[in-house]
């Protein structure tokens, strides 16, 4: 009796959440069933699920009218380049608060999360201004330092919880064995802790790759990702759904397979810690 | 090589002070155990020798040089953790070539002393597996194996056996005291487990909340404890402690005598007791025994055919000749 009951639960729950999963997906679907639909189809009202012409001619027309290659490209520097140095920079210091940690940690740690509480058009200006004093507008090199400073906080946190996981006792190994702090680094603790490493690099490359706040203010034409793509077919002529939802589709494909191949470890990343 | 001189070392975390200032010498080649219950600042002891905590004042001194601010690294002695604390991305060959490839020593001669050691730990059958794949005894023997191969002036072991189960740990115990004769090295090793001391020690450091309570070789500290709580620690089972009229007719606070050193009979001695527990171990017997004023429960040590058993009456006869006092203060009576 009890075990029918359990059964049952289970196949709620089951049913539940991929009702929950299916609403959540529901918008991308959509964007992508969309782009191969006519313009006119696309605003049909009621609107059309699925027995509509299916076209490619949206995707033609936005190849034809902007080059994706140089966007791609802008969106790969950008996301590669801010994760590579953040995590350059953020490895000293969670090995520092984790293994060294002082009476302070605990604050650094909640400040520097602290300033992913600002909304980030409160610095706009300032940013902007020094962007143009130091001529950094619409160059790659001014959005990798953006992207890297803006997502930081969530690297050094999630190095934190990973390193805190590999015990003391491995490193002062390493040091008795005569390692200085950089081998020690480089020979231990690092390669132990690969797997977090990936994942908070798999994050933080998603994170930068859809970051569109700052992309969109700081480029116009040389460093634009495909956020600035995706947005270039919004207003000015008028709403073409069509066309932007192929551009979308275009833009959020490369990041989806990359994440639908690595969720596992995207998984274990964002829960890590937070079960033991 | 490997003559360890501590001199007014202290050690506090915070305001709180683990270690008083404390002076100990060992010497060259000597197998020196710490021992003391839990929380007594063995560990933290070693640690200050090892290098991986800063001493709060004091000198350490490594054959006669002033270690006291040098990195652990650069102080040629090699530890042994009580995690074993192998490098589990690494084979057992690459740990045990992690401190020769720091030292940048040439790959010929790193292949040698893997080899040397590997034969004398029996692991070259292991060289290529990773520690996960290893039981607990080889794990060990794979954190030992990181150790000689540095060739070290001393040895540090923080409670290596403590992982193990219990008969292991006693082939161990044996392997260890064999590594030290054939290398002649000094070794500190840190336990809380008295048997492990008096087995292996040259000399036992016996501590109690940072302070020494003793230093001396294992039968010292078994013929002569200098106080009460050496008395107690030093000995397996423990020193019976007395209290009250029976020690006054003996001049002390407190009297103390080994299990091993009471007569029992079942039909005449000095005091009367009955048998609560009586532990058959088959070459011995130890009977703890209630009612003996003064002592609850009074344990005995007797030859494994003594057949008594629960709610038995018993009479005691302790050897004078092995009798221990003590004063109030709890420090030995001559």
């Amino acid at each position: 009796m009890a075990r029918a009951a359990t059964t049952q639960r289970k196949a709620l729950n089951t049913a539940l959440a991929w009702l929950i999963g299916f609403l959540i997906f529901f918008p991308i679907l959509w964007t992508i069933l969309t782009s191969f639909k006519t313009e006119a189809q696309a605003i049909a009202s009621p609107p059309i699920f699925l027995n509509f012409d299916w076209t490619l001619e949206n995707y033609s027309v936005v190849q034809e009218r902007s080059d994706y290659m140089r966007f791609l490209w802008n969106s790969i520097i950008l996301a590669g380049g801010s994760t590579i140095l953040g995590t350059m920079i953020a490895i000293p210091a969670a090995w520092s608060m984790a293994f060294v940690p002082s009476k302070r940690t605990k604050d650094i740690l909640l400040w520097m999360l602290s300033t992913k509480m600002l909304p980030a058009v409160g610095v706009l200006y300032p940013i902007y201004l020094l962007f143009i004093q130091l001529g950094l507008l619409d160059s790659r090199a001014g959005l990798v330092i953006v992207l890297m400073l803006i997502n930081l906080p969530i690297i050094v946190w999630m190095l934190y919880t990973y390193f805190r996981e590999i015990p003391g006792e491995i490193l002062e190994a390493a040091r008795m064995d005569g390692a200085t702090l950089k081998e020690e680094i480089l020979y231990v603790l690092t390669p132990m802790a690969i797997p977090g490493i990936a994942s908070t690099l798999l994050l933080n490359f998603i994170l930068a790759w859809n970051e569109a706040f700052w992309t969109l203010n700081l480029t116009a034409v040389d460093a634009a990702p495909l956020t600035a793509f995706i947005a270039s077919y919004s207003s000015p002529e008028g709403l073409f759904f069509a066309k932007l939802s192929a551009a979308s589709t275009m833009a959020i494909a490369p990041i989806l397979i990359l994440g639908w191949f690595s969720q596992k470890q995207l998984v274990r990343g964002l829960t890590f810690g937070a079960v033991k | 090589m490997g003559r360890i001189v501590l001199d007014q070392v202290s050690k506090s975390f915070g305001d709180v002070e683990v270690i008083p200032p404390l002076d100990l010498t060992i010497d060259d080649g000597e197998f020196t155990v710490f021992v003391g219950p839990s929380g007594c600042g063995k560990s933290t002891l070693l640690r200050l020798i090892a290098g991986l905590e800063d001493t709060t004042s004091g000198h350490i001194r490594i054959d006669g040089e002033d270690a006291t601010n040098v990195p652990p690294a650069k102080r040629g002695l090699a530890m042994v953790f009580q995690s074993y604390a192998l490098y589990p991305h690494m084979s057992v060959r690459k740990n045990i070539a992690f401190p020769m490839r720091m030292a940048k020593m040439s790959q010929e001669e790193q292949d040698k002393r893997i080899e040397a050691a590997a034969k004398a730990l029996n692991l070259t059958d292991y060289l290529d597996r990773r520690p996960g794949q290893l039981s607990g005894g080889q794990r060990q023997r794979v954190a030992i194996g990181r150790a000689i191969v540095r060739e070290p002036s001393a040895f540090l072991f923080d409670e290596p056996l403590s992982n193990l189960d219990a008969a292991l740990r006693v082939g161990m115990r044996m392997e260890i005291s064999e590594l030290h004769k054939k290398l002649d090295t000094t070794m500190i090793y840190v336990t809380h487990d008295q048997v492990e001391a008096m087995t292996m020690a040259d000399k036992i450091v016996v501590l109690q909340a940072g302070v020494i309570e003793q230093v001396g070789t294992p039968l010292e500290l078994y013929r002569a404890p200098r106080n009460v709580f050496v008395a107690g620690f030093i000995g397996s089972p423990k020193m019976n402690l007395i209290e009250g009229a029976e020690a006054a007719k003996h001049d002390a606070h407190t009297i103390g005598i080994r299990p091993e050193h009471i007569d029992v009979s079942t039909t005449e001695g000095l005091w009367q007791g009955t048998v609560g527990v009586a532990e058959h171990l088959g070459s011995d017997t130890f009977i703890h025994i209630h009612g003996v004023p003064g002592c609850e429960p009074m344990t005995v040590r007797t030859d494994g055919e003594f057949g008594v058993k629960h709610g038995d009456t018993v009479y005691l006869t302790p050897n004078l000749a092995h009798l221990h006092r003590f004063d109030a203060e709890g420090l030995r009576l001559e």
